[in-house]
């Protein structure tokens, strides 16, 4: 029974014999593969009865459906109208292109895999068996063998009798695998000041004039454009502004009401103090997330809430954006700003600190550790 | 009709002859065919992964025929409305084309989409199985780690593969990848510089990701795949402890024809599964995202399933940043996002060396423990699994507390103190609940089963009684040492009160019981 029991195996057979039956030999071949047969007959003990009949009449219809969805499939995907036309109610019959084949297609995988199935498990031979298992290694003659033939070639290349050369190969080499990863430094780019400096820098992006704000469709803003307690999002006036050229730019133009404005002005930390970062009561805030970057979309105005609906860092719009809730850390810059002679909004200059996630080189503000 | 059939056997014959002078196959192929594979639903879980890699293959090929992965800027005029005229990437529009403008792209990329899906998850199944019974220890933990290896290159894969449409939510998925990459102290930004050509999103990252998406990773997945399935043949299959299984054999049926025919039969099921919810079951409808812009997201903006927990986690971790003014900051997103998938990838890769160590055992192991049997190794698979169920939930936390009218904030909460205290309870609990069960297997073995027949006796006492499993001693008693098998727990498991008539309507053959055994059981007679 197991493969300590070898008693009740079948002896080895001479193949020669020509009285040899086909199944005799047949098991000749599973014993030398280490394989007795446990249990093995018919799954009808009598052949063409009325339930091993009906078991084949199943199978056979399960392999005509699927023939049948099958081409229910090619003739929907060719024939059946798909193409996409704007809107549609469900009577369109475009709509139901995909679902159709989805499902003249999923019933014939699911009618074939039926068949084969229940052929393999309602027809064949109920069985069982037991292989021997040879676990643990090579016999130690193989492992003695395999020894010698390693010795062999080692001293034949003379790897401890030449110890020069193998460090010499070795010194040879290692540059070379160095000369193969070394093109992949094409990639390699100074990050220079792609994480400091923005859109909304005059001196880079502006030919040295401030930059004025505008919305995505290229209208400069001004003052009467927010009403009290809006926001709008406002993009650097320039060449590709509102693209993503420049994907840390997009700045939350706020219009607090009165008192917030107020209460904004006096939590104001000095560095946006010394520049008079607001104009009346409008703010501007990066709307890149301090956290890993993204928007900061939702701007709640009951509770002066900035969210970011990525990870649900919160910040205060009265409190110089600082964080209040979530896993951001430090405050969202804000843009100073003014407004022109034509009445347009313009950035004073770039963000005071680099907007968006950290690095391990931002430099930081003291002002930024008073939260 | 005779005649025929004894040529066609002929020309086999000459065939394989053939074959054979020139492969000398008959050896190879009698040992292939006779091999003998154990039996059990639960090894069978790695297949599906297996066989989603196929449709993956196919579908992703079709896919790659229509897809463009160029960022370069064109104006949509292709058949969707709402787009129409709106700036975007070639990614995105092509993409949108395989959607709307391509014969039965739609139900394609749908296809490729789920069957991605299904990919992850039965790999986690699978992996919760092969952990569970102990499969991963000596001589198969190369095995184990080719397995890990084989989820983290899926991760990736999917990843670059969602960020491929360049729409709307992928393009927040890149953009919190590049948050992350640049926490890493020293070489962050040049690493991020580097992926994406400068500054982020750049208008390289598309074709990059491209390549590694349909080549380099697929390929490396490849390669573990056959190796992975190569060693489980190699090493014979793992089975479960029974009558007559022992470590030195394998107890099952042929691989030819029995296994084979499974194993296609089952293929198919997949695959039949795959398509019949891609055409029924939207998944990725990327036409309502919109092209990427930097300043655009929506809430509910979720990853695919399998990197919801590195997004819970980062979402639970706290506002921790550790700054050395003015010149060094580390960011809170690198304990989460880069340490903690770090341990993610480590931890899991090293487990059987690390419980090789605790438990001294060294030996090799064939047979399968029961999770029982094993309560320290099974609590541990429970605390990993609640720790990363809550990182999913709270990877989704805004979703949850909409739909549940719960804040947000508690959410946050309760994630960031579940994720810390339910583990540990998980743990604790797991551990009594395998003790009991295995408390429970001893009294069967020793009284037998319930058999939910209550008496009473003359004083009064009601009592159950027990079908013993032998012949007990005068005590009642049976002494059955247990042997890491299912022990029978209901009465029918041990063969008593089948239908003694087939058939699910009417019968289908006449009773082929002639004992009149269930006569026997329901009238106590023996005859």
């Amino acid at each position: 029974m197991s493969a300590d029991n070898d008693d009740n195996r079948p002896d080895e057979v001479d193949l020669s014999d020509p009285k040899l039956s086909r199944f005799e030999v047949y098991r000749e071949g599973l014993r030398r593969d280490g394989i007795e047969i446990l249990h093995y007959e018919p799954r009808y003990p009598k052949p063409g009865t009325k339930l091993e009949k009906r078991m084949e009449r199943i199978v056979a219809s399960l392999f005509f459906g699927s023939g049948l969805f099958a081409t229910l499939f090619v003739a929907a995907y060719i024939f059946w109208p798909w193409e996409y036309d704007g809107a549609a109610t469900w009577r369109d019959p475009r709509t139901w292109y995909t679902p159709i084949l989805g499902i003249t297609l999923g019933l014939s995988l699911l009618l074939i895999a039926f068949a084969v199935l229940t052929w393999a498990k309602k027809l064949l031979p109920v069985e069982e068996l037991v292989q021997e298992r040879h676990d643990g290694g090579s016999s130690s003659e193989d492992r003695r063998l395999a020894e010698s033939t390693v010795d062999t070639v080692v001293d034949d290349m003379g790897l401890k009798r030449r110890p020069f050369l193998v460090k010499a190969a070795l010194l040879g080499a290692a540059p070379l695998g160095l000369a193969a990863v070394a093109p992949l430094g094409g990639l390699i780019k100074d990050p220079g000041d792609m994480l400091t400096v923005t859109g909304w820098n005059g001196d880079k992006h502006n030919g040295g004039n401030p930059v004025r704000l505008m919305m995505k469709d290229g209208a400069l803003v001004r003052p009467d454009m927010v009403s009290t307690g809006g926001q709008i999002t406002v993009y650097p006036a320039i060449e590709g502004g509102a693209t993503n050229e420049f994907a840390s730019a997009p700045t939350l133009l706020i219009r607090l009401r009165a008192q917030d404005a107020e209460q904004l002005r006096e939590n104001l930390y000095p560095m946006y103090q010394d520049v008079d970062a607001m104009w009346g009561d409008f703010v501007a805030y990066s709307k890149i997330c301090t956290h890993v970057g993204c928007p900061t979309s939702l701007y709640e105005q009951q509770s002066q809430r900035l969210l970011c609906p990525c990870h649900q860092s919160q910040f205060n719009a009265i409190d110089n954006g600082a964080p209040i809730f979530g896993p951001a850390t430090r405050h969202l810059p804000m843009l100073p700003l003014d407004v022109d002679d034509e009445g347009h909004f313009f950035a004073k200059s770039d963000f005071l600190v680099p907007p968006g996630p950290a690095f391990w080189n931002r430099p930081s503000l003291p002002e930024e550790d008073e939260q | 009709m005779k005649r025929r059939k004894g040529t066609n056997e002929n020309l086999m014959t000459k065939a394989g002859g053939e074959l054979d002078d020139r492969f000398k196959l008959a050896g190879p192929a009698r040992v292939l065919m006779n091999k003998v594979f154990p039996d059990h639903w639960s090894f069978l879980l790695g297949e599906i992964a297996l066989f989603s890699f196929i449709l993956l293959l196919l579908t992703g090929t079709f896919l790659a025929l229509f897809f463009e992965p160029s960022m370069t800027h064109v104006t949509y005029e292709g058949s969707y409305v709402p787009l129409q005229g709106v700036g975007m990437s070639k990614a995105y529009e092509s993409t949108l084309n395989i959607s709307f403008e391509v014969r039965g792209g739609l139900i394609m990329r749908q296809m490729h989409h789920w069957a991605s899906l299904l990919f992850m998850a039965a790999i986690l199944v699978h992996m919760m199985r092969v952990f569970f019974t102990g499969a991963f220890r000596a001589p198969r933990e190369t095995n184990w780690m080719i397995g890990i290896l084989l989820f983290w290159l899926g991760f990736f894969n999917g990843f670059t593969g969602y960020s491929l449409p360049d729409d709307g939510l992928s393009g927040t998925g890149l953009r919190i990848a590049e948050g992350m990459t640049e926490s890493v102290p020293f070489l962050g930004p040049w690493v991020s510089a580097a992926l994406f050509g400068g500054a982020f999103p750049g208008d390289e990252v598309i074709a990059r990701f491209y390549i590694l998406h349909v080549f380099v990773l697929p390929l490396a997945l490849l390669a573990l795949i056959t190796v992975h399935v190569g060693l489980v043949f190699a090493q014979k299959h793992t089975q479960w402890p029974g009558p007559g299984r022992t470590e030195h054999n394998v107890v099952g049926y042929r691989m030819f024809p029995n296994y084979v025919m499974k194993q296609v039969g089952f293929m198919l099921l997949v695959f039949g599964v795959v398509t019949a919810m891609s055409g029924l079951f939207q998944i990725n409808p990327l036409w309502m995202f919109g092209p990427y812009e930097a300043s655009v997201v929506s809430s509910g903006s979720q990853p695919d399933f399998y990197v919801m927990f590195m997004d819970g986690l980062i979402r639970l971790f706290p506002a921790w940043e550790f700054r050395v003014p003015p010149y060094f900051t580390l960011p809170a997103v690198f304990w989460p996002g880069i340490v903690g998938m770090g341990l993610s990838v480590l931890l899991p890769l090293l487990y059987p060396l690390l419980e090789r160590r605790f438990t001294k055992d060294r030996g090799h192991h064939n047979l399968l423990q029961r999770p029982r049997d094993t309560p320290a190794r099974t609590g541990l698979g429970v605390m990993v699994i609640v720790f990363w169920v809550i990182g999913v939930v709270s990877g989704g936390n805004d979703v949850f507390a909409q739909a549940f009218h719960i804040s947000l904030n508690a959410m946050t909460w309760g994630g960031r103190i579940g994720i810390v205290v339910l583990p540990i309870v998980a743990y604790y609990l797991t551990y009594r609940f395998c003790l009991g069960l295995q408390q429970h297997d001893r009294e069967v073995l020793a009284h037998g089963l319930e058999t939910g027949i209550l008496m009473r006796d003359p004083e009064g006492r009601f009592y159950e009684v027990h079908q013993p499993l032998v012949e007990p001693d005068e005590r009642g008693h049976t002494e059955l040492e247990y042997s890491g098998a299912t022990v029978p727990k209901k009465m029918n498991r041990i063969g008593v009160l089948e239908p003694a008539q087939r058939g699910f309507f009417k019968s289908i053959e006449e009773p082929s019981d002639e004992d009149g055994r269930r006569d026997q059981i329901e009238t106590g007679n023996k005859r």
